[in-house]
Formats: structure tokens, C-alpha cells, sequence
């Protein structure tokens, strides 16, 4: 094992090589190109076997990595925001076809208005499309992330394709400390790709991703996805043993950070989730009885172990990092699956909408959410939902329309 | 050039691969190019199809092929094609399959595919030199969704986006020539109803490397509004009258296979089909028709004034 600052990017290619990719289908994107230029580089100098192909777009190189995959290799590969919407299409398609590969997102908000930096509104957007998703928080975890997702998707009672998830910029471009696990070691974590009858060969004719008619063959394939993906529950929980086992970090589908006592939890994933950490340690010093909840896992859904957490709590705060404009955070919706109905569910689920296209969710912030959520907790009534928004960010906003309006006017009277 | 196996049609294929009873329309010039074409490639191929009506014939679980079939979806066909043609060079790299069970890649579009939302794919396949075969049944519009005019459309026919009284205005897209314009090993057209220059153009796809590419114009019962009886005869008329010319090019050149003389007036052509109905009746349109003529006959000036590159006159 060695030890070197890697930046998320940089995490996620060198899972990738530790899993022995063979097949590199790529397209570059901001913020993940750097993950297909690190594999380039290592694929140029001979540092690993493999290949690579740009395709000329995100919709073809998915269709090349399910296909690759289908015909029986490892495949990796890596988009983000617009490219991940480009290619959702094929990503339904393709997570049909039961030929197992993983796939990095990082994460960055879509147009409109177009915009580099980070939120989960790409991610939410391929939520049902039948791809397993890992979400990490550190760039240790998006390099275990990536192999663990390979050991998860290749199970024989999976067969799915795994998408990995890191927030563009936070965490993309961030350099931390990361254990890299000794080549040896993930070889023996995770095992060569056995394609057994997922692929392509002249002595073994067979046909793939056939169309269907009616909706008795069409039900049978769908509900066969969704039970692999239930299944994929209890493989990942023998998937996260192993690989804490043979390297000695735990990584369970949820991750909960000072609950059990808690009264009021926090609900997010991605990397903002630290910030909410550090905002649970200051609240807990002041006496507050706040935990953090991270489901890492969001597809399948840890429904029981969410439920387990939370039960009991006198009020939960679900923070999302993205918005669906009508309706608001879509976590909060698939935390209120978990909950509604249930014994001793929480009575308050209180919703936050923040970190919009990279925008910070400031300490104070955290604070504010705690104390407005225990203040519902007492009043026994669920708040509506909150946009986190600052008047200094306001007036930020307007000043730059004012610059313009004035510019504009001015450039007008020299004409 | 090596000679061809394929001189006369007691040369071509006696017995034929594809399978029957698919749900392919009567007199469908696409399938009859198809089974013409299998006879040729073989069953140690897999086919790569794109949405279009060849997509019901692979239907769970039956298929008419004798080899493999993955379907993709409308836009992106020849990424597929390059998904599995690089898994099996890798896999025969590492010695983790033998050559023996490597695959010949055939991606399988209609027009709509392969002259509108697949072009970036193609265009992308063949800049990378990918080693496939890519054959586009041309029936000349959105037939499976029921004949709405695509960029394949010829000028002037009725389809179900253009009923007006002067049919599709546009002029039917040059695919040859943005294919040709690649540069890829091979490119040719054909049609069903001329299997002997079929078979020799697929026997040279099959004998080279790198990217060739088979335009195969498809007469359309449905879609054209003709008698399934009339396929073949709609198809040598085609030829004859010169609005589909046979060409390939290879090395660099654009060589005409069959270079019709005389050539028919075009409405030889035209007047079998419903399509063109509008041309006729209740009037003539002396207008659209001598278009119509002046398009193809300028085509063939061209042709003779290329001169050297057209042998094999008929």
C-alpha cells in the first residue's frame, strides 16, 4: 500500500486500474476529463494493459461500453452533468442488457443555465434507470467506491451496471490523502470478469437485448432488473465485509455518524455531507443532539437500514443538492418512502434545498437547519420546504444585472 | 481485386441462411437484400441493429439468424459495432478466446438511422478505422413507423409528412458520397433485385479490413404503395432507369457497375408506385416529372464525363 494525495479524479482512475479495466470507451467532459486523461497516460506508457476509444459522443460510448461488456470484458468508463443526460438513453438500454460495468459520474448542475460546478440533479436523473449507484464523500472512498462497484455489478445474482458517483470540483479537484491498496491485494479483492453466457462468440450464437412484444415479456425482464437490484443489497453488505476485511475500511450502505442518541438527524450524500459532519461535532459540543445520516448506497435503495436509523427520531432534516422544479429535493421524497406508515417514523421530515450549482452550505447554515427543524419537532408540524438563499448572495446578483443594464445604457448613448 | 466466385446466378448461394416466418412485410426489398447478403457473410457474424422495421426480426426468443444479434438503439448502432469488435480483439489479444470464435461486426440500420440520427456514429466509426460492415436497407423514409418522409426520401413522393399535391420537397440525401467522403475501405450500393452484383460486392466487403459500408436501396410495398408481387421488377427498374445507380468505391475511386444503356425514362420507375401517383393523375405533371429526369440524366453526364472510371457497361 502507498500513500499519496490524489485528487477525486485521480482516485477514480486508479480504481479503475486496480480493477484491471480491459475497455476504456471515453468522451471528455469538465469536471471528469481528468479521470480518461490519467487512464491515457497509463495506457500510453505500458503502467497498464487495456484500451481505450474516444467515441464521438456520450450516447455511443455508452452504447461501446454495454456492448464491450456484453461480449464479455471489463469496461470502465466516466461522464458527468450533460454527458450523463446525453447518454441516458443508452444507459436505461444498456443496464437491460445484464452486462455489468461500472461507470464515474461526477457530478456537476445541467443546463439551464449552463454551468461547470456541482449539484445531484444529473445524477437524480438516471436514478431509475436501472444502473446501481454508489455515492462517495472523500476520494478515499471514490477509489474503493470503484472497486467495490466492480465486485458489486460482476456478482452472478447482480448482473448490473454500477455508477459511482463524486461531486465535480469539491471533490474532482481536491487533493486528500489516499491509501492506494497494493495491486496484488485488489487482485485478489476482485477476481478476473467471468462473463459466463452474457457474451459473443462464434461457437455460442446468441442474440442480446432483443425487442419483446407484449407486456408479458416485457414485465418478466423488468421485474428480473429490479429483484437483481434487490439483491444487490445483501451482496453489497458481503461486498463492503470483504473489502474491510482485505484493506481494513468500512464503508456500509449507510453511513451514520453520531445517530443513535441523536433527536434530529441529518440527511445528504455526496461530499457536502463532511461539511454537515463538522456542523454535527459543533452542534453536539453546544449540547444539541444532532447525527448525520449517508446513505451511500441509492440504488438499491436501503430502505430497512435508513428506517433503522431513523426510528424513533423526534424530527429529520433532509438537505438536497439538487431540485425538481415543481415538486422539490428528491431525496426528501425517497426518505419519505422509507418512513411514511412505518412504526415510530419520525413525525417531522423537514426538506432543504441547497448547494445549487456548487454553492456552499455555510456552518451557520447547518446550524439554522438544526434549529428550525427542532422547532418543528416541538410544534409537531413538518415545515414547508426551504431554499437555502442569502441575502448577500442576492445582492450579489442583482449588482451584476445593474453592471450590465448600466453598460448597456451607456454603450447606447455613445451611439 | 481477386475474381469473383460470383459470374453467373447459378453461381450464388443454394442454400440460404436466414430463417423464415419473420414479420417483415410481403415483397419487402430490405429482407430480400438481407437474405442475399447473410447467404454471403455467414453465421459467424453479429449484428449490430439500430431501431428501424429489421428490429422485429429478432423477437423474444426467436430469431431468424443463424449467428448473433444485439439490438442498440436508433442513434448509435456503429458504437456498438465498436463495443464488441474491440472486446473480441482484446479477448483474442490476451489469448482468453481463440481466433476461431472471433466475429464478423454487420450493423444493421434503415435510412432513418443511417442518413439522419446514426450519421454522427457512422461518421465517428469510420474515422476510427473500426473493422465493420454496416448495411442500410434504404426504403426511403420512416417506414416502420408508417412512411413519414426521412432524409433517404426521393424529391417528390407522397409519404404520410408530405401529402400535398407536389409530395416531399426535399432532394433525397447522397449518403454514398458522405461516406465515400471518409474514406473508408469500401462502399457500395446495391439492391436485391440484382443479386449477382449483390453477392460480388459483399464478397469483396467480406474479403477486406476496415470500415465498408452497403447502401442497399429497398423497394417498400407499404411504404411506396405497390403489389409485393412487383418488388423485384420495381427493383431491376431502379437500375434500369437509372435513379438508383450501382457503384462502389474502392481505392480511392468510385467505379459503376452496371451502367444502364439504353436507359429507361424514369417513369418506367415512378408509375408503378403509389408514391408517385400524384404525377400522373388526374393530370400529367410534365414539371416534377422532367425534374425528376433531369436530376438522374445529369447524373449520368457526370458519370461519362468521369468516363475511365465506368466499366462493365451492360
Amino acid at each position: 500500500m502507498s500513500r499519496a494525495l490524489l485528487t477525486g479524479n485521480a482516485a477514480a482512475a486508479w480504481g479503475a486500474r486496480l480493477a484491471r479495466v480491459d475497455y476504456v470507451p471515453a468522451f471528455p467532459i469538465t469536471p471528469q476529463t481528468e479521470i480518461i486523461e490519467t487512464l491515457a497516460g497509463w495506457l500510453d506508457a505500458g503502467d497498464m494493459p487495456g484500451r481505450m476509444v474516444t467515441l464521438e459522443s456520450e450516447h455511443s460510448m455508452i452504447t461501446a461500453a454495454g456492448a464491450a461488456a456484453a461480449t464479455g470484458v471489463r469496461v470502465f468508463s466516466a461522464t458527468s452533468s450533460q454527458g450523463l443526460l446525453y447518454a441516458m438513453e443508452m444507459l436505461y438500454t444498456v443496464a437491460g442488457w445484464r452486462a455489468p460495468f461500472v461507470l464515474v459520474n461526477v457530478s456537476r448542475g445541467l443546463a439551464s443555465p449552463i454551468t461547470l460546478e456541482p449539484d445531484h440533479n444529473d445524477i437524480f436523473a438516471a436514478r431509475d434507470s436501472g444502473f446501481l449507484q454508489i455515492h462517495c464523500s472523500t476520494c478515499q472512498e471514490v477509489l474503493d467506491s470503484t472497486l467495490m462497484a466492480f465486485r458489486l455489478g460482476e456478482d452472478p445474482r447482480v448482473r448490473l451496471p454500477v455508477i459511482v458517483n463524486l461531486d465535480g470540483f469539491y471533490l474532482s479537484f481536491t487533493r486528500e490523502p489516499v491509501d492506494i491498496p497494493e495491486a496484488q491485494l485488489a487482485a485478489a479483492f476482485l477476481l478476473p470478469y467471468e462473463a459466463e453466457n452474457v457474451r459473443f462468440r462464434a461457437s455460442a450464437p446468441a442474440s442480446q437485448a432483443m425487442a419483446v412484444l407484449g407486456s408479458g415479456p416485457y414485465s418478466y425482464f423488468r421485474y428480473e432488473s429490479h429483484l437483481a437490484a434487490q439483491n444487490a443489497l445483501g451482496v453489497y453488505d458481503e461486498v463492503a465485509q470483504a473489502f474491510g476485511a482485505q484493506f481494513g475500511r468500512s464503508h456500509p450502505a449507510v453511513d451514520a455518524y453520531r445517530c443513535e442518541d441523536a433527536e434530529v438527524v441529518f440527511v445528504m450524500i455526496g461530499c457536502f455531507a463532511t461539511k454537515a459532519r463538522h456542523a454535527v461535532d459543533r452542534l453536539r459540543d453546544s449540547g444539541v443532539a444532532v447525527g448525520l445520516l449517508r446513505p451511500r448506497l441509492l440504488r438499491p435503495w436501503p430502505a430497512q437500514a435508513l428506517y433503522d436509523a431513523l426510528r424513533g427520531k423526534r424530527a429529520v432534516a433532509v438537505i438536497d443538492q439538487n431540485l425538481a422544479p415543481g415538486k422539490g429535493g428528491v431525496l426528501h421524497g425517497e426518505l419519505a418512502s422509507v418512513l411514511y406508515g412505518q412504526p415510530d417514523a419520525p413525525p417531522v421530515l423537514a426538506s432543504f434545498i441547497g448547494g445549487l450549482g456548487g454553492r456552499d452550505i455555510s456552518a451557520e447554515e447547518f446550524y439554522e437547519i438544526a434549529a428550525l427543524t427542532r422547532a418543528a419537532a416541538d410544534s409537531g408540524r413538518t415545515p414547508p420546504p426551504r431554499l437555502l438563499y442569502t441575502e448577500d448572495e442576492l445582492r450579489e446578483v442583482r449588482k451584476l444585472q445593474a453592471i450590465a443594464h448600466a453598460e448597456r445604457e451607456q454603450l447606447r448613448s455613445e451611439s | 481485386m481477386s475474381e469473383t466466385h460470383f459470374r453467373r446466378m447459378k453461381d450464388l448461394p443454394s442454400t440460404h441462411l436466414l430463417g423464415t416466418g419473420t414479420p417483415m412485410c410481403a415483397g419487402c426489398g430490405g429482407l430480400q437484400a438481407l437474405h442475399e447478403i447473410y447467404d454471403i457473410l455467414g453465421a459467424r457474424t453479429v449484428f449490430v441493429n439500430a431501431a428501424g422495421c429489421m428490429t422485429l426480426l429478432s423477437v423474444y426468443p426467436f430469431t431468424p439468424f443463424r449467428g448473433s444479434w444485439l439490438y442498440t438503439a436508433m442513434a448509435s448502432a456503429p458504437a456498438g459495432g465498436q463495443g464488441i469488435r474491440d472486446a473480441l480483439d482484446i479477448l483474442i489479444e490476451q489469448q482468453r478466446i481463440s481466433a476461431e470464435e472471433d466475429l464478423d461486426v454487420v450493423v444493421l440500420t434503415g435510412d432513418g438511422a443511417a442518413y439522419g440520427m446514426g450519421l454522427s456514429a457512422t461518421s465517428g466509426a469510420i474515422e476510427r478505422g473500426l473493422d465493420f460492415i454496416y448495411v442500410c436497407y434504404d426504403n426511403e423514409g420512416y417506414g416502420n413507423t408508417g412512411q413519414q418522409f426521412s432524409g433517404a426520401t426521393p424529391h417528390a413522393a407522397l409519404t404520410s409528412t408530405s401529402m400535398g399535391p407536389r409530395g416531399y420537397p426535399g432532394y433525397k440525401k447522397d449518403l454514398f458520397a458522405i461516406w465515400a467522403a471518409h474514406r473508408p475501405s469500401y462502399v457500395a450500393t446495391v439492391i436485391g433485385a440484382e443479386p449477382l452484383d449483390l453477392a460480388r460486392k459483399i464478397e469483396i466487403a467480406k474479403s477486406l479490413k476496415g470500415s465498408r459500408l452497403i447502401l442497399a436501396l429497398a423497394p417498400c410495398p407499404t411504404g411506396w404503395d405497390f403489389d409485393p408481387q412487383h418488388s423485384a421488377d420495381i427493383g431491376k427498374l431502379a437500375v434500369k432507369t437509372g435513379i438508383w445507380p450501382l457503384k462502389e468505391y474502392i481505392d480511392g475511386r468510385v467505379v459503376h457497375t452496371r451502367v444502364p444503356h439504353p436507359r429507361l425514362p424514369v417513369e418506367d420507375y415512378l408509375k408503378l408506385q403509389g408514391r408517385f401517383a400524384h404525377l400522373f393523375t388526374p393530370s400529367r405533371n410534365a414539371a416534377l416529372l422532367d425534374d425528376i429526369q433531369r436530376g438522374v440524366d445529369a447524373y449520368w453526364a457526370g458519370v461519362e464525363r468521369a468516363g475511365a472510371e465506368t466499366p462493365g457497361a451492360e
